[in-house]
């Protein structure tokens, strides 16, 4: 039993540390939050080109890097320690994972070594205004046969959904319900009857999107009717990436919390010098490593691809997520008046924990999952 | 980053496992995972069961072989722990003696206090009580007013401690007491090992809010001990106080939800049975809890990890103290929800006692456990000072 890090994991994560310091500056972010893109076309090139990362789990015969889940994971939580603006998240553990899991080899030589490389952004388009992240949630039809199919409907809180060259998209067959029918298609981002439009989001720094079908000629990744599955996968690999990321955030704003109750001065003394502070740091720590234990071992049952991967998944986005929302909270708290204006940050990690709380499903979602699956 | 046996573990666990089968047999294994120290139930079985580990060197199984153990590390600790766990093997009596004291001897005392006391502690003839808790010194341990001094080749202790689990079933004390006149604080105090069965030494039972009365009072009143049953200097004994506190939080933790998920595993099949699983709000609490005990389990592994590269655990295992006592004492809570109204009444029918089946166990027990080896607002302060590095509160 080994549970840490290898020596070249831990290079790994000086190297993505110090990219991040450098180039996802809180200036950066606020830069990038005013923007409808939500990116910067450079770093984005430095992070596909120098570094190799929208590859990095990739395996090598389709261009990737070939590592696995728990280095994606060192990549994820340094990524969320500086909240980056980049449709990261959505080419690689929305987009890339749905191809791995539903494509045909063909279909994966096509697709993967452009989203390897950083010259292709990628985007899942699977929720729809009904907000649920189950499979009776996905109500767009396809029709169609071999590989004529068209699209026609509406997909909702597309991550990075106007920033996406290449569009996978999850419909139904016609006449299916249920985990029945769930069918992968993929669509070029300027496809002919698309309509994009950016939505106004809470979270300023992870954009989403609005995709309005009309008509859309579809290509099939996998086969029509068959992708419930591979959808499943994808999403619990996709918590897994997230939990990572907040977990990252979540350890920053403890140590923004604890060096400003180390300087703060009232009543003539620090602030962390009092219980009711420093009790709450205790409980934040306890809540931060927890919720690394629950995030690396769900990296390593991804990268194993083990029969655990379901339940550790829910598990982690469950605990991640309310560990993350009440790190950025305590914050704010710590950080009195201070904490709660525009020009200081702890409100960019309240609105991230809050928006990634949500996305994939709220803890409230994931713990019925997971009661569903450990059969309670 | 792996998770599975290397082979030599592998081969470690498989020899715990085959004398487990072999010796957990007939009443022993009738006792199932009862007890800890604080349930006297089949208790003369309980002593025979933990002589036979004792007789094979699993009692004090961590100690080096010198001494009679088996030199185990860390990693293998946790695997018998596990496989004990596992084949619900009854919770140790001898827990102060073997888990607390002898690591204690073995880091502080003389070869020739190893000698005289570990042999008894392994062969269970010797059972230890813990002597630090006052009336005034509870969570300000160090307010100790238990004193000691020296008449001849003898240490007179007068005093009192309380929360003494098993007081009445010990030979032996560990006695934290103020050794230098006009001391204060955690200067002046010595760890000294008192007979129990003596004139000088009476101890009244407390009854607890479970209705048993593991816990004692123990009144000193001119008790002796030999001059030389000191651990550690004389008047330096904080230090040692602090070194068995730490054994308390330890690394016994790493490997306790496996008993926990015994219990949750219960508590789930009473919701089954009574239907309460099929609302939501139970489904939410059975699954969290489900999410805190594997969490123990990961935060376990990854505090053994550290553990086996640096050697010592340090302050953060006051985390996973915060964690398991405040994890079970929400169970202990959910448990309730389960019951619904079947947890209006306890146990037995109109005999005037008050017996408590496992869930109202869990559900008292657990009250204690925020409290007792450091309650969670010590626990908090340790993690906010030792571990955050936030300054001290003013004294």
């Amino acid at each position: 039993m080994n549970f840490a890090f290898t020596e070249d994991q831990d290079s790994l994560r000086d190297v993505v540390r110090s990219f991040m310091d450098a180039k996802s500056t809180e200036e950066d972010v606020r830069t990038l939050m005013d923007t409808e893109s939500g990116y910067d076309p450079a770093v984005w090139a430095q992070m596909g080109g120098e570094l190799g990362l929208p590859g990095l789990h990739i395996p090598e015969e389709f261009g990737g890097q070939g590592y696995g889940f728990v280095e994606l994971g060192i990549v994820f939580e340094e990524m969320g320690r500086r909240l980056l603006c980049a449709p990261y998240f959505a080419t690689v553990a929305l987009a890339a994972n749905a191809i791995l899991n539903a494509g045909t080899q063909d279909e994966k030589a096509a697709l993967l070594p452009g989203i390897a490389s950083g010259e292709t952004i990628g985007a899942l388009a699977f929720t729809e205004a009904n907000g649920r992240w189950d499979a009776d949630g996905i109500t767009m039809v396809a029709k169609g046969s071999g590989s004529d199919w068209t699209l026609d409907g509406e997909k909702m809180f597309v991550i990075d959904g106007h920033n996406a060259d290449v569009i996978v998209v999850v419909a139904r067959t016609e006449g299916s319900s249920g985990e029945d029918g769930i069918s992968f298609f993929t669509v070029a981002g300027d496809a002919a009857g698309l309509t994009r439009t950016p939505l106004a989001t809470m979270d300023q720094t992870r954009k989403q999107a609005r995709l309005e079908f009309k008509g859309v000629k579809a290509t099939p990744l996998g086969a029509p009717g068959a992708g419930w599955a591979a959808l499943s996968k994808t999403l619990d690999q996709a918590a897994v990436c997230l939990s990572n990321e907040m977990v990252g955030g979540a350890q920053f704003v403890l140590d923004m919390s604890v060096e400003y109750a180390k300087v703060r001065v009232q009543f003539g003394r620090p602030i962390g010098s009092f219980q009711a502070i420093k009790h709450k740091c205790a409980d934040m720590l306890l809540e931060v490593e927890s919720a690394k234990s629950a995030a690396y071992y769900s990296a390593w049952a991804a990268a194993e691809d083990n029969e655990e991967l379901p339940v550790v998944a829910s598990l982690s986005k469950a605990y991640c997520s309310d560990a993350y929302f009440h790190s950025t909270a305590e914050n704010i708290q710590i950080h009195g008046g201070i904490g709660f204006t525009w020009e200081h940050p702890a409100h960019l990690y309240f609105k991230r924990a809050k928006s990634s709380e949500i996305l994939l499903g709220d803890a409230t979602y994931h713990r019925e999952l997971l009661a569903q699956r450990i059969g309670i | 980053m792996d998770f599975r046996d290397s082979p030599a573990e592998a081969e470690f666990r498989d020899e715990v496992r085959t004398w487990l089968s072999e010796h957990l047999v007939g009443e022993f294994a009738e006792l199932g995972g009862r007890g800890g120290p604080a349930d006297e139930r089949g208790w003369e079985t309980r002593i025979e069961w933990e002589r036979t580990l004792g007789r094979d060197r699993w009692v004090g199984c961590s100690w080096p072989v010198e001494y009679g153990g088996r030199g185990l590390d860390f990693s293998q600790q946790v695997i018998f722990n596990e496989e004990y766990a596992k084949a619900n093997a009854p919770a140790r009596v001898s827990f102060f003696g073997e888990g607390l004291f002898a690591p204690t001897l073995i880091a502080y005392g003389t070869d020739e206090q190893k000698r005289r006391f570990l042999p008894k502690i392994q062969s269970v003839d010797e059972l230890w009580c813990q002597g630090y808790s006052e009336p005034n010194a509870g969570s300000d341990l160090s307010n100790v007013q238990t004193k000691a001094v020296l008449d001849g080749d003898e240490w007179v202790i007068t005093g009192q401690k309380v929360w003494t689990t098993l007081a009445h079933r010990a030979d032996w004390c560990f006695v934290v007491a103020r050794t230098e006149s006009g001391s204060q604080s955690h200067r002046g105090l010595s760890y000294l090992l008192v007979p129990m069965d003596q004139p000088g030494v009476e101890i009244r039972p407390l009854r607890q809010m479970t209705g048993s009365a593991e816990f004692n009072e123990v009144y000193f009143d001119e008790a002796r001990t030999s001059a030389d049953l000191v651990l550690g200097e004389v008047n330096d004994g904080w230090k040692v106080a602090m070194a068995t506190l730490g054994f308390e939080r330890g690394t016994a933790f790493l490997s306790q939800q496996l008993a926990f998920q015994r219990e949750l595993a219960e508590i789930i099949g009473v919701a089954q049975k009574n239907g309460s699983n099929r609302e939501a709000t139970i489904r939410q609490e059975l699954a969290d809890s489900y999410i805190g005990v594997q969490i123990m389990k990961f935060n376990g592994m990854r505090m053994l990890t550290d553990l086996v590269k640096k050697g010592v655990l340090g302050p953060s295992s006051s985390i996973g103290k915060l964690f398991w006592s405040n994890w079970h004492r929400t169970l202990g809570e959910r448990a309730m929800d389960v019951l619904g109204t079947d947890g209006l009444l306890v146990a037995n029918e109109g005999n005037g006692a008050y017996e408590l089946d496992e869930i109202h166990q869990i559900f008292m027990t657990s009250r204690a456990e925020t409290i007792y080896a450091g309650a969670s607002e010590i626990q908090r302060n340790i993690i906010g000072e030792r571990v955050l590095g936030l300054p001290r509160e003013p004294r």
